[in-house]
């Protein structure tokens, strides 16, 4: 069964961009809110908790709650406080690295 | 070495309001903001993409413009995209733009970094697909999205607002869950004569709920025991109403039970914090001006208590002209001229504000959520768990830290904080005030160790 995304776009940027979103390719409007355009193209959650592994999503979409934390060239950042760039390679955080773990 | 002569930290309308009074007094102003433009949450995207959907957002959104526009002065330096996370009381702050740490200082500091949603922790709140109404509004606003099959619930009159809002762009949700109660409206009508000064805002309220009525949203009141369900994702919201369970299959719950002031820099600075009954939060002390303990700080807007767009705009030039006097640009008959009518303006908007904070109080189960409800999101520490600690004779929102982390996440305490100091409040009978909040420090947001390590000191305010 296909499910409906879960956002509507009132006017969707004709312009779009190919970026990386867990290995997966997505076009994107360049300089878009990165959080938004990725929600707007149903990629479900953006995190998983260091605590228990639970998936999250963004929360506050204005830079409070962390919930929407993603890699961007090895660094952790804010999803909802960065912009759309042709090219981006964005993973699910956090950063899965040997020694790191456990 | 000055780079301005006031540095505003916050370019929502109480920043955007104050940078123009104060260059129009002729003093020099750097305004930082964390967005890539001005207009804070209200008016988020104001200068962009917000602006044409003017239709769906309607006129109070639309006159942020105006603010924004009054930027254009040479006094004013915008910087935009900064994250300011150190101010010190000598003068300056330090912020990252694109990845760079910078420091930039002046003769005063205005923090005008406004509000957050007050914390809604209710069962599944940490679910993707569960966001708050305010991000809800920031979609809409920035980025023209409108979540579809979407519950808004909570209280407080930004869920009729956001309901309208969607209702306009073709999308309404599919119900609007409301936690205040009748008992709450009866006990909210002994401010209606005073809130009758601001009529104009009460006729709005009035005009949104026959808008949503029109558009047959239904709406249920007095609900109670709210519950997020769904495995991996939100799927539906459960709650009583009337005597019975209902459950309400969605894709998108959107949470709001008021806002409360951004207190993080005023607390690292140390600043005195009172409790606030009425709207169940602390505020940072000042005067009426915004003058703080420290001599070169100065507050407005919903930082230093929550009063709207209208209110922080008022204190935004308040603050303005009382630090123009504060320099000696303006002798002191002017500023008592140029304060007068901005005080009366500013109590003609709060007018309503104490009818609507009591007719639309907190939902009760998310100031003390039920044990199983997660309370700090970031390191998944559990009502039950703080209970716990309470038992074992934690006293103080500080000492639980030592128990189990609450608030020692990268949000610093912004969604657990006040929870936990009224879980507190609550297993030791004794008072919010008296419990107290987290102990925070800066740097008032996570840096990394290259933004800390190539801070550089702006040459030249050019």
């Amino acid at each position: 069964m296909k499910t409906a995304l879960p956002f509507r776009e009132l006017s969707p940027a004709p312009e779009r961009v190919e970026i990386r979103f867990d290995g997966a390719p997505l076009a994107l409007p360049p300089g878009a809110n990165l959080a938004a355009a990725l929600l707007a193209a149903g990629a479900g959650h953006f995190r998983t908790t260091p605590v228990s592994g639970a998936p999250r999503a963004p929360f506050c979409m204005m830079g409070a709650c962390y919930d929407c934390l993603v890699v961007i060239e090895g660094a952790q950042v804010q999803a909802c406080m960065t912009q759309v760039e042709a090219g981006m390679v964005v993973t699910r955080a956090p950063l899965r690295e040997a020694g790191l773990d456990d | 070495m000055t780079d301005a002569d006031l540095l505003i930290v916050g370019a929502g309308p109480a920043g955007m309001a104050a940078a123009a009074t104060a260059a129009y007094l002729g003093l020099t102003v750097a305004l930082l903001d964390e967005q890539p433009a001005p207009g804070g949450q209200i008016y988020r995207a104001i200068t962009s993409g917000g602006a044409e959907r003017g239709a769906v957002l309607g006129p109070d959104y639309l006159s942020g413009k105006d603010l924004a526009d009054a930027l254009g002065s040479d006094k004013i330096t915008l910087i935009p995209g900064a994250t300011v996370w150190q101010i010190d009381e000598a003068g300056w702050l330090a912020y990252s733009q694109g990845g760079v740490g910078k420091r930039i200082a002046g003769r005063r500091i205005l923090l005008a970094n406004g509000a957050l949603e007050r914390p809604m922790p209710i069962p599944g709140w940490t679910l993707p697909g569960v966001m708050t109404a305010g991000a809800g509004q920031i979609l809409l606003k920035q980025s023209g999205m409108v979540a579809e099959q979407a519950v808004l619930a909570g209280s407080g009159p930004l869920l009729y607002l956001l309901a309208q809002q969607m209702i306009r762009a073709g999308c309404p949700p599919l119900a609007l869950v409301e936690t205040q109660t009748l008992a709450d409206l009866v006990h909210a009508r002994r401010y209606l004569l005073g809130a009758l000064r601001d009529w104009r805002t009460l006729a709005k309220g009035s005009k949104l709920l026959s808008e949503i009525r029109r558009a047959g949203v239904k709406r249920y009141r007095g609900a109670s025991e709210l519950r997020v369900e769904g495995q991996d994702k939100a799927d539906s919201l459960v709650f009583q109403c009337g005597g019975k369970q209902e459950r309400l299959a969605c894709q998108t719950v959107l949470l709001h039970h008021g806002v409360v002031p951004n207190t993080q820099a005023t607390r690292a600075l140390r600043l005195e914090h009172d409790w606030d009954e009425r709207q169940r939060c602390f505020r940072p002390r000042c005067d009426r001006f915004g003058a703080t303990a420290i001599a070169n700080l100065y507050l407005a807007g919903d930082g230093k208590g929550i009063g709207g767009a209208q209110v922080a705009e008022t204190e935004g030039r308040l603050a303005a002209v009382a630090i123009a006097h504060d320099l000696e640009r303006i002798d002191t008959r002017e500023f008592k001229r140029r304060a007068s009518p901005l005080k009366s303006a500013r109590k003609q908007a709060l007018a309503a504000r104490a009818l609507l904070d009591t007719a639309y109080p907190p939902y009760a189960e998310s100031l003390r959520p039920s044990d199983e409800t997660l309370v700090c999101r970031c390191e998944e520490v559990t009502a039950g768990q703080i209970r716990g600690y309470a038992k074992r004779g934690c006293q103080g929102p500080n000492q639980t830290k030592a128990f189990g982390r609450p608030g020692m996440g990268p949000c610093q305490g912004r969604y657990c904080g006040l929870t936990v100091t009224e879980i507190l409040a609550e297993a030791n009978g004794t008072t919010p005030e008296e419990v107290g909040y987290y102990r925070l420090r800066q740097p008032l947001k996570p840096v990394s160790l290259g933004e800390f390590v190539g801070l550089t000191e702006e040459k030249d305010p050019a």
